[in-house]
């Protein structure tokens, strides 16, 4: 189980990005986490997968632990190695690698030959389209398949638990569904998720626990669907004005419309 | 015709010890962010460790003891100063190199003094006829081991997973440490493959038809540059074509001085430059380099 608790970071010692955050992640459940622009989500796991040092970025207290091990002072291939691995936001794939290069890349984390080419069977079962594409370049994947690939890449190391950063980004709603299905079926096959999200519709319809961010604060939380209820969240980020019609919430998410209180 | 055709292999195998030189100069750029005016010392560390070695240990020991300390050297440098100084501005970092180099230089030059070293190579000073065509058997030496260290070193590159991780981790290096990707490891090994490569360029560099160890090796990592910035400063083919490039042009430009008199004796000494900057005007970011090399 990931656990954070009271967690402060900043950035150059004066940008208070996350403010005493506190959550968890239970082994086997997918946890989303929503918030607009800047509202820490990126932060969070940055924290966790111990990037922030890359960005200047610094704990100034609280702690984020996985099981019994503290992840403080980590670097990121040593969080790999505990079995955290982040999809980074924007896919970040190596366009210059092929697409069977760049799952070999995801491999790089660990030695074990047996483990790397189950996890690549897999791989290729849950994204058949990736296999016909294996010596293909990264970069002359589309959009969908590119994440795809980025998924795919983060589970050749075995994560047991998956951390997303806004997969759905820049994305058809026809293949954020996909995404959303993808994510369900990594779940049920004993991975834990962290899905960081604006896409309130797609991570609230998978996500077992939800957490909603306000500039660095947790302003809600609880049970997914109970919370996709609460008249905060379908008005801020389900684009519904709170009246209970759910096929007109559902149309207006797919459009891409979402109120926010910074934008609208 | 036989005269051209005899500078044009002098000049390939010319080109294969630049491109030795070039590639390690690449891949140190490639994982390291770095571009390394470690080399000339480097190379000149290798000529004058194998030439003091290979007394005491015999040629081949000597040898292999001499590029294993030239790569050692390099390892050095990396962990004590390049990896330390991570995410530094690039030009600080060049700078940096540049007074290593210097310091490096200095110490070199005053334990040769004004001796010439001679290196015992056991094909001696002689030359092969191919044909009509003259070579040293020292240049022949130097262009099979060269080739087949560039080809052993191209196929690691792009199967290895090694390779595999110097090029995930060079083209986004963020990324490829979220995948597990220990880049600290990358780059020290860079470096290592990088002082093996100027070990063995040295090895033969002092071998017939130049005489022996003298600080004038250090010139010739100058030439490997504009090799490695002509082809593309990422581009690990670019470097090999851009070190053959660089050779040839230089074997022919010496060896018609006579008609190229009007431009002055000692010509084939800037041809290296003079090509660099016409290709460099003509393609910004070399023959194969990438055109953006900075991210957003």
């Amino acid at each position: 189980m990931l656990s954070i608790d009271s967690l402060h970071v900043t950035y150059g010692g004066a940008v208070q990005a996350v403010r005493g955050v506190s959550m968890e992640v239970p082994d086997g459940k997918v946890v989303a986490v929503l918030g607009s622009n800047g509202a820490g989500k990126t932060t969070l796991l940055r924290t966790i997968s111990g990037t922030l040092r890359l960005h200047r970025g610094r704990v100034e207290s609280g702690s984020v632990r996985f099981g019994e091990t503290d992840l403080g002072s980590r670097d990121p291939a040593q969080t790999v190695r505990m079995g955290l691995v982040q999809v980074p936001e924007g896919r970040r794939i190596f366009g210059r690698l092929t697409v069977e290069e760049n799952l070999r890349a995801g491999g790089m984390g660990s030695k074990d030959k047996a483990a790397k080419a189950k996890a690549q069977d897999r791989v290729y079962e849950l994204f058949p389209v990736l296999k016909e594409r294996s010596a293909q370049r990264g970069a002359l994947l589309s959009g969908g398949e590119q994440q795809m690939l980025a998924i795919g890449r983060a589970l050749m190391a075995s994560p047991k638990l998956l951390l997303l950063d806004e997969p759905s980004l820049g994305l058809a709603p026809r293949i954020i569904g996909q995404i959303g299905e993808v994510i369900a079926e990594i779940n049920r096959q004993g991975t834990s998720v962290l899905l960081v999200e604006q896409n309130a519709t797609m991570a609230l319809g998978v996500a077992d626990l939800a957490y909603v961010l306000d500039v660095g604060e947790v302003s809600l939380s609880g049970n997914a669907r109970e919370l996709a209820q609460t008249d905060e969240v379908q008005r801020l980020y389900l684009g519904h004005d709170g009246d209970g019609d759910e096929a007109h919430m559902r149309t207006r998410a797919a459009s891409g419309k979402r109120l926010s209180r910074w934008t609208a | 015709m036989t005269q051209f055709l005899s500078l044009l292999l002098n000049g390939i195998s010319l080109g294969a010890i630049y491109a030795l030189i070039a590639l390690g100069f690449v891949i140190i750029f490639k994982a390291s962010e770095v571009v390394s005016f470690t080399h000339g010392s480097l190379l000149l560390l290798g000529a004058y460790s194998i030439a003091r070695l290979s007394e005491p240990l015999g040629f081949f020991f000597g040898a292999i003891v001499g590029i294993a300390i030239t790569a050692l050297a390099a390892l050095i440098i990396e962990r004590l100063i390049i990896n330390r100084l991570r995410g530094a501005p690039v030009i600080s970092l060049a700078i940096v190199t540049i007074g290593v180099d210097i310091i490096l230089l200095t110490e070199l030059i005053r334990r040769i003094g004004s001796d010439i070293l001679n290196v015992p190579h056991p094909w001696g000073g002689g030359s092969v006829r191919i044909g009509d065509i003259g070579i040293s058997q020292n240049r022949l030496i130097a262009t099979i081991v060269a080739g087949v260290l560039i080809a052993l070193f191209f196929v690691a590159f792009k199967y290895s997973s090694w390779g595999v991780s110097m090029r995930a981790s060079a083209e986004d290096g963020e990324t490829a440490a979220l995948m597990g990707i220990r880049l600290g490891r990358v780059s020290a090994l860079a470096w290592v493959v990088a002082g093996a490569l100027a070990g063995v360029a040295a090895l033969f560099l002092v071998g017939s038809p130049t005489p022996g160890v003298s600080p004038t090796v250090y010139t010739v990592a100058l030439r490997a540059f504009p090799a490695a910035i002509l082809g593309g400063l990422d581009s690990t083919g670019g470097a090999l074509v851009g070190g053959l490039l660089i050779g040839v042009s230089e074997s022919l430009a010496s060896g018609y001085q006579d008609q190229l008199l009007f431009l002055g004796r000692g010509f084939g000494d800037v041809v290296p430059y003079i090509v660099m900057i016409a290709v460099l005007l003509v393609r910004p970011s070399g023959l194969f380099g990438t055109k953006e090399l900075t991210r957003v």
